[in-house]
Formats: C-alpha cells, sequence, structure tokens
C-alpha cells in the first residue's frame, strides 16, 4: 500500500502526462488540417499531369520509348523507398509502414532479387536496419524543414533518377502510408520506377499538335512524374502522421484520465482509513481512562 | 469569346480564370493562345507567361519554371513546377 504522499505524487505525474498529451493531440489536430488542404491542393496538378502522361505513353511506345518508361530490361535490382515520419508519438503508423516494407523486401528476396533500401524519413532506419543490415542504402532526411514541400520532392526524385542512369537498380518500389482517415492510414506499395504504362488509354479525339515532338515531350515529363509521384507521398505522409499522432494522443489522454480517476479513488480510500484509525485510536485510549 | 486560362502547380491551382489571351514562352518560340486554339502541347523554357485579360490591357507577367503547356477544347492549362508572381 503506497503511502498517501506517494500517491499524491503520482496523480500529479499523471495529470501532467496527460496536459502533455492533450497539447499534442490538439496540435496534431490543427496541423492535419493544414496537411488535408495541402494533400487537396495538390491533386488537380497530379491529374492533369498523369492524364497527359496516359495520352503521350499510348503514342509512345516499343523501341522509342524513353528508359524510365521502358525500363532497363532487367529485373535483378530492386530499390525499396520507404516513406517514414520523423518524429515518434504517431501510434502504430511507422510500424505498419516497415512490415508492409519488410513483407515487400521477404517477397522480392524469396524470387531471387538483389534489393536495397533508401530510406525517407527517420523512423524506419533503426527497425529496418534490425532485419537488413547490410541492405541500407542511401537516405534522405526530411527532419531539417518544418513542413516538407517540392523542393524536398525534387531533391528525392533527382537523387533516384541518377541512381537510376548509373544503374544502381532496375525497378524502385515507393511505400508510404496513405490517409483514409484520423483512424486509418494504410501503408501502400506502387511502382515508381519504370514508371508504371497507364492501364486505360484515352480516345484520342482530336489532333493534337506536339512542340518539340511526343518523344521529347516525354522524356521531359517523365522525371516530373516521378517528382509529383513523391511530392504525393511526402503529402500523405505529413496527413497521416498528424491523422495517427491525434488519434494515438486522444486515446493517451483518455487512458491518463482513468488512471486519474483510479488513483484518485485509492488516494480517498487510504486517507479515509488513516482518519479511522486515528479516531479508533483516540477512543481507545479514550476508554482506557 | 474568352479563352480559359489553368496555371497549375504541384501545391496548388494559381489561376483558374477567363481571359483574352496568354502568351506562353515555348521550347521552340514563344506562341499565342487565343480562344479556339487547336489542340497543342509543348514543353516551356523558363520565363514570362503574359496574360492579357482584355484585347489591347497591358499584361500580367508570371514568372514559371519547369512548365508544360497544353492547348484542348477546355482551353489552356499550364503545369509548372514553380511559379513566381
Amino acid at each position: 500500500m503506497p503511502s498517501l504522499k506517494e500517491l499524491k505524487g503520482r496523480i500529479n505525474s499523471v495529470k501532467s502526462t496527460q496536459k502533455i498529451t492533450k497539447a499534442k493531440q490538439m496540435v496534431a489536430a490543427a496541423k492535419l488540417r493544414r496537411a488535408q488542404a495541402a494533400a487537396e491542393a495538390g491533386r488537380p496538378y497530379a491529374t492533369r499531369l498523369s492524364a497527359v502522361m496516359a495520352s503521350l505513353a499510348s503514342k509512345v511506345s516499343g523501341s522509342a520509348a524513353p528508359k524510365l518508361l521502358a525500363g532497363t530490361g532487367a529485373d535483378a535490382k530492386h530499390l525499396l523507398v520507404v516513406v517514414n515520419t520523423d518524429k515518434g508519438l504517431c501510434g502504430g503508423l511507422n510500424s505498419n509502414l516497415v512490415k508492409a516494407a519488410r513483407a515487400k523486401a521477404r517477397e522480392l528476396i524469396a524470387q531471387g532479387k538483389a534489393i536495397e533500401f533508401y530510406l525517407v524519413g527517420k523512423k524506419g532506419r533503426a527497425p529496418l536496419k534490425r532485419d537488413f543490415p547490410s541492405l541500407i542504402g542511401g537516405g534522405f532526411d526530411t527532419s531539417t524543414v518544418k513542413t516538407p514541400g517540392f523542393d524536398e520532392a525534387e531533391g528525392i526524385a533527382n537523387e533516384l533518377i541518377a541512381l537510376f542512369d548509373s544503374g544502381a537498380f532496375d525497378v524502385a518500389h515507393l511505400i508510404f502510408p496513405t490517409f483514409k482517415s484520423a483512424l486509418a492510414q494504410e501503408p501502400t506499395v506502387t511502382q515508381l520506377i519504370p514508371v508504371p504504362a497507364p492501364a486505360e488509354a484515352p480516345v484520342a479525339d482530336a489532333v493534337v499538335q506536339y512542340e518539340p515532338g511526343e518523344e521529347e515531350i516525354l522524356e521531359e515529363l517523365l522525371p516530373r512524374y516521378v517528382r509529383t509521384q513523391l511530392f504525393g507521398a511526402l503529402l500523405e505522409r505529413e496527413a497521416s502522421e498528424q491523422g495517427a499522432s491525434m488519434t494515438a494522443m486522444d486515446n493517451a489522454t483518455r487512458n491518463a484520465g482513468e488512471l486519474i480517476q483510479k488513483l484518485t479513488i485509492q488516494y480517498n480510500r487510504s486517507r479515509q482509513a488513516a482518519i479511522t484509525t486515528e479516531l479508533i485510536e483516540i477512543i481507545a485510549g479514550a476508554e482506557a481512562l | 469569346m474568352p479563352l480559359h486560362f489553368e496555371l497549375v502547380t504541384p501545391a496548388k491551382l494559381v489561376r483558374s480564370e477567363q481571359v483574352h489571351m496568354v502568351v506562353v514562352p515555348g521550347t521552340e518560340g514563344e506562341f499565342g493562345v487565343l480562344e479556339g486554339h487547336a489542340p497543342f502541347m509543348s514543353t516551356i523554357r523558363d520565363g514570362a507567361v503574359q496574360i492579357f485579360a482584355k484585347d489591347g490591357a497591358a499584361p500580367e507577367i508570371i514568372q514559371v519554371r519547369g512548365g508544360f503547356a497544353e492547348v484542348g477544347e477546355k482551353g489552356l492549362t499550364i503545369l509548372a513546377e514553380h511559379v513566381e508572381a
């Protein structure tokens, strides 16, 4: 049985923890709104670009297709680009991402492919390094900026494309969280490089003129498409992080409240017990006289 | 008839409005787009896009980098990676 003073100390410490989790929850809620707005604002560009890409890619095919679309011709070396958050306190978000990355890596290894990781964000490094100590390649640090924007996406994409051109890998997969709601963020695995050919070929109704040629335009648009994909992933990560953090902190605040209630009851009981004991002592003393 | 003009960056939709004419700095030379232009796609070199709100009015100039222009039935759409007003 802890003493009254100890109980009081514990209640106070849980209360201050609750204050912190509550503050973090409110900050996350405010940031989530902003991140969602940013993700919303980025959508028109992405949809238009993929529409243009689809119409061009259906026209340019075969040997004329640029390397980013057609691939290197080999399928031996795979790069897994894992987008994690930089900060914790966001529940199971990062461990789910790592789990997805691990599953994909195991699948590729089982098929006899060579794999390597390229890590964006800090939180995936330690768990992946534990499982695949020799396979961690480069990475990109996004923790230096407050909110990663298009410049960071550009930096990552340029590095990846340079690696691709130098033949460091044949296929790159992008693993990032998709924001469904504040409660659900799903790890998503997509192929980043070579750019997957669009499934639906749009009907070319009008004769479109191209300046310069179709191939040249496509060649310029492909790196841009990769950048946009990465930018989208960064935006999704931002929204997911804030959403997950909000939910996790909400739970933590509620748990702290329950704990405080329990401790307060215990505190009151033991105080009452102490008073009763004292009274009994006094009465017994008085009776003895 | 006005031309529908949209300027889009990855971060946001910068412009969506009806204008008279837009002069775009294409890779192979500047071109002006009016209402009813034939379908056309071009890459853009880094430079100034001139927007004429009305016929004969002074142009509004927006600097774009890493751009791409598409003229379709719905008007002119410029996709640019960086925009400086």
